[in-house]
């Protein structure tokens, strides 16, 4: 599917440059707070999919042999319009607006498929039903592109999401991949305090999933799953063990940074920290 | 579909829910993209023939309608020209924040079609009657709703639907053997109010089921010497103003609806009336925001007062009160 080569250095570069712009984002969003933590968590594995993975046409967003992403954990989107902007369908001044009166690019992502934002996300559990009506259209078109939706270890509470868990094996969707960014927390503290959402990998498999569990930072580790399931005959799952803020100090298992304003001090402490890597 | 007296005869015997069953078989001979999602009513819904003959054009996602709402949706993004449809409080309620979501913020084009609402299975109790449907989905921007008031009206409407641009819920009320209101063809057009007889001392809207109802009581309170305007709203969102303002005229505005005199039909002629100075007074028919005990779909209708007589005797009480 892809005649570029896996390079660990560009991909480690991409991740960077995302964790940058995820940081200004955050700044620029001021005291409208922004979705750090689940951002940050699923930093590599958007990084490789937009870095490396996925096809797409750089000068035309809505090439019909595409492959679709679709961020179900909505709230994460800090990383997606970053790497949105990475590969040139966002403009880096744009990436300003966030959050501001008017703006395309809001806390939640909103449909604007020019810049490559396929569907409204942030009310969770529904965006691995809309990939399942995506993949079918694609197998129904005899289409070769693939579908990723990435959701949340949280997420994976709604109900909605086993509804479409339960489908997407029923209708043999191999062009189909989620990846669950299992960062262990959400909203107001750690799945065990919360819901207990352990054993994803279980439970995804008794779904009837082609489940790999692996460490969701480790670039080579996602190319490793990616290549090893690419003749999978059912819809594939990654549980990409994460952490949450993961890339700065202050941020990293910390779940005050789950929707948090970044002051002066953590922006310059993590352009630092960054620069340092 | 050939809108001749045979084929209206048969609509109307198999009723109304049977009806879309066969208007999506006819709709699949021509629409390539067509799609029918269902959630395990296939038989209900009537399309057990469609099933055999189209399996590519259909999609049975198990008793999971909040799923079959985001595919229904993900396979609209991917130009798929898509029907919904389950009983009508599962195909509104259960998954209302995904028709919220997918149809009205994100506008996929979705036809929904939800079958059974109003009182008809009133055996089966108020989990499957449907008298909220209009009033949840009313508050949804970018949502068409239409109610068609018999099996012809259900055709003209779910053909419409597939050259329509947004999204819409097709409420369908009334049972087998269901009342003729339009014996031939005629034009129909989404948002436009059909007067079916003219009057010049009331104005009744109604919708659904209730317009034949409406028809028959039309002419008990002529015998009393109350002429009245008769008007079908079959699109209840957008609705239609003119028609609505044009009635500010009348002595009195009566809704008829088979839903909670909250949300539905009754309301929204209310807030165009309720603009117009010295407007006249409403008279707000159908359920009285009550769950009340079941039965079928007569008794029920009864217990409503949504009989011809019951609504004449209603009509009549209002209009020759004091004050």
């Amino acid at each position: 599917m892809n005649e570029k080569k896996f390079n660990l250095e560009e991909m480690k570069q991409f991740a960077k440059n995302l964790r940058r712009k995820v940081l200004d984002m955050a700044y620029y969003a001021g005291a409208n707070s922004s979705h750090f933590g689940g951002a940050l968590s699923s930093a590599e594995i958007i990084s490789y999919l937009y870095g490396y993975y996925m096809n797409f046409d750089k000068k035309n967003p809505l090439w019909e042999d595409r492959d679709r992403f679709i961020l179900s954990k909505g709230h994460g989107c800090l990383s997606y319009y970053a790497a949105l902007s990475e590969i040139g369908y966002i403009k880096n001044d744009d990436l300003k607006t966030f959050e501001k009166d008017d703006t395309d690019l809001l806390g939640h992502p909103v449909i604007n498929k020019n810049k490559g934002i396929e569907f409204s996300n942030g009310s969770l559990g529904m965006g691995l039903s809309l990939g399942i009506g995506v993949a079918l259209a694609g197998k129904k078109k005899n289409k070769r592109y693939k579908v990723f939706v990435v959701l949340g270890d949280g997420e994976c509470n709604e109900g909605s999401v086993w509804e479409a868990a339960m489908s997407a094996p029923n209708f043999k969707l191999n062009n189909l991949t989620i990846i669950i960014d299992n960062n262990k927390f959400q909203q107001t503290g750690s799945n065990k305090e919360i819901m207990d959402s352990s054993n994803l990998k279980k439970k995804w498999e008794s779904f009837g999933w082609n489940v790999f569990e692996i460490n969701g930072h480790d670039l080579t580790e996602i190319d490793n799953f990616f290549e090893k399931t690419s003749s999978s005959e059912k819809p594939r799952a990654l549980i990409a063990n994460t952490v949450k803020g993961k890339g700065f100090s202050f941020s990293e298992n910390n779940n005050d940074w789950h929707h948090s304003i970044l002051s002066k001090k953590f922006y310059e402490q993590g352009l630092e920290e960054l620069n340092s890597k | 579909m050939e809108k001749n007296e045979r084929n209206i005869k048969m609509w109307s015997t198999i009723g109304p829910r049977a009806t879309v069953g066969i208007v999506a078989y006819e709709l699949a001979k021509k629409i390539e993209n067509l799609m029918v999602l269902t959630c395990d009513v296939s038989t209900s819904a009537g399309l057990d023939r469609y099933r055999k003959s189209y399996p590519d054009k259909y999609l049975d996602l198990g008793i999971a309608e909040q799923n079959m709402i985001g595919v229904a949706a993900g396979l609209a993004s991917e130009n798929y020209n898509v029907i919904t449809t389950t009983f009508a409080p599962f195909q509104t309620m259960r998954c209302c924040e995904q028709i919220k979501v997918n149809l009205g913020y994100m506008k996929q084009k979705v036809t929904m079609v939800g079958i059974a609402s109003g009182l008809v299975l009133g055996t089966l109790g108020y989990t499957h009657c449907c008298i909220e449907d209009i009033g949840v989905l009313r508050s949804i921007p970018n949502l068409t709703i239409i109610s068609p008031a018999d099996s012809l009206e259900t055709v003209k409407a779910l053909e419409e639907l597939m050259n329509y641009d947004h999204s819409a819920y097709l409420r369908i009320t009334g049972s087998s053997n269901n009342p003729i209101v339009y014996k031939k063809d005629y034009d129909f057009k989404i948002g436009k109010s059909i007067s079916i007889k003219e009057g010049k001392d009331i104005t009744i809207f109604c919708t659904g089921s209730m317009v034949y109802q409406i028809l028959e009581a039309s002419k008990l309170l002529e015998k009393e010497n109350i002429s009245a305007k008769v008007v079908n709203i079959h699109t209840i969102k957008p609705i239609d103003k003119e028609a609505i303002l044009d009635s500010c005229k009348s002595k009195l505005v009566v809704t008829v609806e088979e839903h909670n005199i909250i949300g539905g039909l009754g309301s929204a002629v209310s807030e165009i009336i309720s603009t117009v100075k010295n407007s006249p007074k409403q008279l707000f028919l159908g359920i009285k925001d009550t769950y009340s005990k079941g039965g079928n779909y007569n008794y029920l209708k009864v217990k409503f007062r949504l009989t011809p007589e019951m609504i004449c005797e209603d009509i009549k009480k209002i209009l020759f009160k004091k004050n």
